[in-house]
């Protein structure tokens, strides 16, 4: 490490830190001006209910307190306007605008979010844009720092010291299925609190994990197949569980509880005003924040495989359609009063795509709007099949896709932790394709009380369904175990178990598709390299070994096997001829071809 | 019927795969190295820190009892031929038939001090740990030999930030097998890391540190000490057959076997690093030790094991390897000095880190050998041209068949050909870029 990548680790490190602690430097103050809802009653009534208890311009020190205070004070608002409407609403106003319901006092974003933030003032509101350029500015200043550098070494692999270092190598299988149990645990428990009590659908997510477990373990046998193959680095890598944890908490508080999250809001403020013209809301946080770590990551990517110009090109990709297509696109919408739209987010990973709002908004947009409508479904019905034919699911899932460019950029330090073992594969096939089954037939709930106007079939209701997707699988999933997981099980944990996009591209790329990494013909010498360094936990070795090439519906054709291998022998390839034959025959073993006598390997 | 299998190299584990595969016949695999297999060639890695010795291992650990393979890790001291007997530390074990894949060893030339401690070569995972625990506050270390071992040492111990110095005794890197061209890429690459290459400079002896261990050398050509902690002996390998010498089997450098791979006792076969071949097929050494032949020889034995007697045929000639950061690749004959009936076309890329080498015969022009660094051709390719004495001008019009680097990586064929029609005045064309598709179009015709 140089000087300058010291000074650098240094320097982000105090960001992080500013940033962190910055969560904690606002007072709060709710006003009569402050005050933010969509109805005077419920103004009226936060108001008169805030002087009588005491709350109304009172500065709160802290972002707990206050919160807490304000969610109390929603509480009373509606037990008090239910029990006037109990008396009677007064003529011709709708009951919604009377009464708070209830989801406008649960649902964080609706009324508690922009209240807090609102009644944010003192050290760090009032002075937003010092505070930016110490944490988020002074993070990518530290950051290139470090990356920089590295554009002076010699260009070639550079993986020296992964497994050595406290961020990289992992943590031990067994406190990994730990804190993943517990996670999972958690999210069901608090699953059943955030859905009011509900217990269906968290105990029927109960069931499927034990059913997979059961089929991984007992169906197909693989209780008998011990010892798997080990995922355990030798020490624990504090430094990655450390990360792990801070990112697993910040997915919990941005999706679930983002009051606690107003000031970094508050920082992108004036970004977002710039952009759309709009406040900036807890996505357009994460939208912004997503956007640098891709782009100051894929810096990062770039150096370190310069001499490569697969991995260059392709980060150039991701950038471009994270920062351009995702981010800005879309809020340069919003500034023209069309939809917000991310043109190359495609259902059923966009999984509220065919949501009733959605659809709404859409075709009450004009020409523009069933525009978005028609490409959104020719992309999912035509372009996925087509375009998956010709090139393999890499073209959306390694070049295209947000989730997958902040794997390769964010998560290419921890794409080593992906486990290798045939049971972890086992319960890939089996996750992600139920995670599929699980949209699908969400989704054709959704529409079918969308054509029909009915809101149950048979017991389910779609609007419990949805919810229940949208928690667990859009939030629970893909961010906080998707994510938050990288240093723990590997930077593709969301794209390789659950994402159900994922799985349609890769049955395209299994049964129909030109798409394949081949072999070079003996030169394997079985080290290990491309199924050490493969994201998605393909033990690749285990084909290139054999001389097969490899058609895998999970590969994502990111490149890296071949980049790594030592040897020359993979290459990602797309040809119309032989892919079935050049991926079942041994070719290494040169006297098999005269003898039709072998049986290949089960 | 009972298979033993000494060793759990490539050679002895394709063996018992391949039984497996063909029979059910009882396989038992021993070694004292380590439980299961891995790939040695990775050893490196591991110490670089870019895999754990877990991901060396090509097979999951249940693989061995699902495939009722079984598996002893101890020593075989010696071995009764006659009551078909093998001897262990810790038992003994009686086999019908048995398989020698016993791998080679680091040679020792008399030096003095080279039984010192903190001196090893690189062959075993023994090594490896050894390497790791003369590691923490090693200053320097010295490697004695130029070839592919020596390099992967210097490359481990750069990995680490501790100084190396390199002793070899020839001219420039490897220039016993590289032409000149290419050692002389691989020997500035060598210097671009700062890795302090002592050519033609050999090793008079190993200074003991006053505690048993390596304290330094002294180099014979100029006298130079050189202090360190750790010297790497890496002036090749040869067969580990030390303990069978004083026994029936003919032993020469290797033991001695004949097309079959049988030793001169019946139901002995010996394979991989420690077989010499008694009649190798032209042009070809007896004594092999690299893994591909040592896989070949695995599949073969186990075919005429299994009943189906097979002779060994290595084939065509490859080979690979990675000096630091320049990928290198060979196939058919490339020797480092040229034949007296070929030519070599060489092309070098301007940055002196590619180059593309293909030897071919002065009559009738039939491609023998190409010869690649930091550049990836298609073996199946690069193999049938040769086995068809496909001649140069017909391959280089036809060259885009063999690239095999990643995509968007700039082809360099137009510029060889160019080369070549500068060279022989010739007005040759490329005849297309590259494509999968015409790849199997080309392996699937028949000899054109």
């Amino acid at each position: 490490m140089t000087l300058i990548q010291k000074i650098g680790i240094i320097l982000f490190i105090i960001a992080l830190g500013i940033f962190t602690l910055s969560l904690g430097l606002s007072e709060y103050k709710l006003t009569e001006e402050s005050l933010e809802v969509d109805s005077d009653y419920h103004k009226t009534e936060l108001i008169q209910l805030a002087k009588e208890q005491g709350i109304l311009n009172k500065t709160y020190n802290s972002n707990i307190e206050f919160v807490s205070t304000f969610k109390n004070l929603l509480k009373d608002a509606q037990a008090s306007l239910n029990a006037k409407a109990e008396a009677g609403i007064p003529e011709g106003v709708q009951e919604w605008n009377y009464k708070i319901g209830d989801w406008k006092v649960n649902d964080s974003d609706e009324y508690i979010f922009p209240n807090v933030k609102a009644a944010s003032t003192g050290l760090l509101p009032n002075n937003s844009g010092l505070f930016f350029w110490l944490t988020i500015g002074l993070g990518i200043l530290g950051g290139l720092l470090f990356i920089l550098p590295s554009f002076n070494l010699i260009p070639g692999i550079k993986n020296d010291g992964i497994y050595h270092s406290s961020m990289t190598r992992g943590l031990k299988v067994n406190p990994r299925a730990f804190a993943l149990g517990a996670t999972i645990i958690g999210v069901l428990l608090y699953g059943v609190f955030k859905m009011n009590g509900d217990v269906f659908w968290p105990l029927l997510t109960a069931l499927v994990i034990g059913l997979i477990y059961y089929l991984v373990f007992y169906k197909q046998g693989q209780k008998e197949l011990t010892p798997a193959k080990s995922a355990s680095p030798i020490h624990t890598g504090w430094l990655g569980v450390i990360t792990g944890i801070y990112l697993i908490v910040f997915y919990i508080l941005l999706y679930w509880v983002p009051e606690y999250l107003t000031n970094w809001v508050l920082l992108v403020d004036p970004i977002s005003r710039s952009l759309s013209g709009n406040p900036a809301s807890k996505w357009f946080l994460y939208g912004f924040l997503y956007c640098l770590v891709v782009a100051v990551m894929g810096i990062r990517m770039i150096a370190k495989y310069r001499h490569n110009k697969y991995q260059i090109v392709r980060t150039i990709s991701v950038i471009f359609f994270q920062t351009c297509i995702a981010f800005l696109l879309p809020e340069i919408l919003m500034r023209l009063n069309m939809p917000y739209y991310d043109f190359k987010n495609i259902w059923p990973l966009n999984y509220t795509f065919f949501f009733d709002y959605n659809i709404n908004n859409l075709i009450a947009s004009g020409g523009i709007g069933i525009f978005m409508l028609v490409w959104g479904i020719v992309l999912t019905i035509v372009g996925v099949p087509v375009i998956t034919y010709f090139f393999g699911k890499r073209w959306y899932c390694s070049w295209v896709c947000g989730c997958g460019g902040l794997a390769e950029t964010l998560g290419d330090p921890y794409r080593q932790l992906s486990d290798k073992s045939l049971s972890a594969w086992r319960f890939e096939r089996w996750i992600i394709h139920g995670v599929l089954v699980f949209a699908v037939i969400m989704t054709i709930m959704v529409l079918y009380t969308y054509f029909t106007g009915s809101r149950n079939i048979l017991f389910l209701s779609s609007d419990s369904i949805r919810g229940w997707y949208g928690f667990l699988i859009g939030a629970g999933f893909a961010g906080v175990v998707g994510t938050g997981f990288y240093p723990l099980m590997g930077n593709r944990t969301w794209c390789r178990f659950g994402c159900p996009l994922a799985a349609y591209l890769g049955l395209v790329q299994k049964y129909k598709s030109r798409f394949r990494i081949t072999t070079n013909g003996g030169q394997c010498i079985s080290c290990g390299n491309c199924s050490t360094y493969c994201e998605m936990g393909i033990d690749v070795r285990a084909y290139a070994q054999r001389g097969q090439d490899i058609v895998r519906s999970s590969c994502v054709g990111c490149g890296v096997c071949s980049a790594v291998c030592p040897r020359g022998v993979l290459r990602l390839e797309n040809a119309s001829l032989d892919i079935v034959q050049r991926t079942t025959q041994i070719r290494t073993n040169h006297i098999a071809e005269m003898s039709d006598t072998f049986i290949p390997i089960q | 019927m009972h298979i033993a299998i000494i060793g759990n190299g490539i050679s002895g584990i394709t063996t018992a795969r391949w039984i497996r595969k063909l029979s059910g016949h009882r396989v038992t695999v021993i070694s004292s190295e380590t439980t299961h297999f891995f790939s040695r060639t990775a050893l490196m890695y591991i110490y670089m820190g870019h895999m754990r010795y877990e991901d060396t291992k090509p097979y999951e650990d249940w693989f061995w009892e699902k495939n009722k393979i079984d598996l002893i890790q101890d020593h075989v001291t010696s071995i009764n031929f006659d009551e078909k007997k093998l001897i262990l530390n810790k038992s003994e074990l009686s086999y019908d038939k048995l398989v020698l894949a016993l791998g080679s060893k680091s040679n020792k030339f008399g030096w003095p001090g080279q039984d010192l401690d903190a001196v090893r070569g690189l062959y075993s995972y023994q090594d490896l740990e050894q390497m790791e625990k003369y590691t923490p506050g090693l200053k320097r270390a010295v490697i004695v030999g130029g070839g592919l071992i020596g390099i992967e040492m210097a490359e481990m111990f750069h990995s680490r930030k501790i100084p190396v110095t390199m002793l070899v005794r020839e001219d420039s890197y490897w220039d016993n097998i590289l032409p000149a061209e290419e050692s002389a890429m691989v020997t500035r690459h060598i210097k671009d890391h700062h890795i302090d290459l002592r050519l033609k400079s050999n090793l008079k002896e190993i200074h003991d540190n006053g505690s048993g261990a390596a304290g330094g050398v002294t180099i014979a050509e100029t006298g130079d000490k050189i202090d360190c902690g750790f010297v790497g002996l890496t002036p090749g390998v040869s067969p580990n057959v030390n303990f069978l010498k004083e026994g029936p089997l003919n032993i020469e450098r290797g033991i001695v076997v004949n097309k079959y791979l049988e030793t001169n006792i019946p139901d002995v076969y010996a394979i991989g690093d420690c077989a010499q071949n008694s009649e190798p097929v032209p042009g070809r050494r007896g004594i092999e030790a690299v893994w591909y032949t040592g896989r070949m020889m695995g599949e073969t034995v186990a075919n005429t094991i299994c009943g189906e007697k097979t002779a060994y045929d290595p084939g065509i000639w490859f080979n690979s390897a990675k000096f630091i950061d320049i990928e290198y690749q060979v196939y058919g004959d490339v020797r480092n000095q040229l034949a007296e009936d070929q030519n070599t076309l060489y092309w070098e890329h301007a940055g002196g880190q590619r180059s593309v080498r293909i030897n071919y015969m002065k009559n009738g022009g039939a491609v023998t050998g190409f010869n690649l660094m930091g550049i990836r051709y298609r073996h199946e390719v690069c193999e049938k041209w040769i086995r068809d004495q496909t001649t140069i001008e017909s391959v280089l019009v036809n060259l885009s068949l063999a690239n095999f680097d990643p995509e968007f990586y700039k082809e360099y064929e137009s510029d060889i050909i160019e080369l070549y029609n500068r060279q022989e005045n010739k007005q040759l064309k490329l005849k297309s870029k590259r494509s999968l598709d015409k790849v199997l179009r080309f392996l699937a015709s028949s000899k054109a």
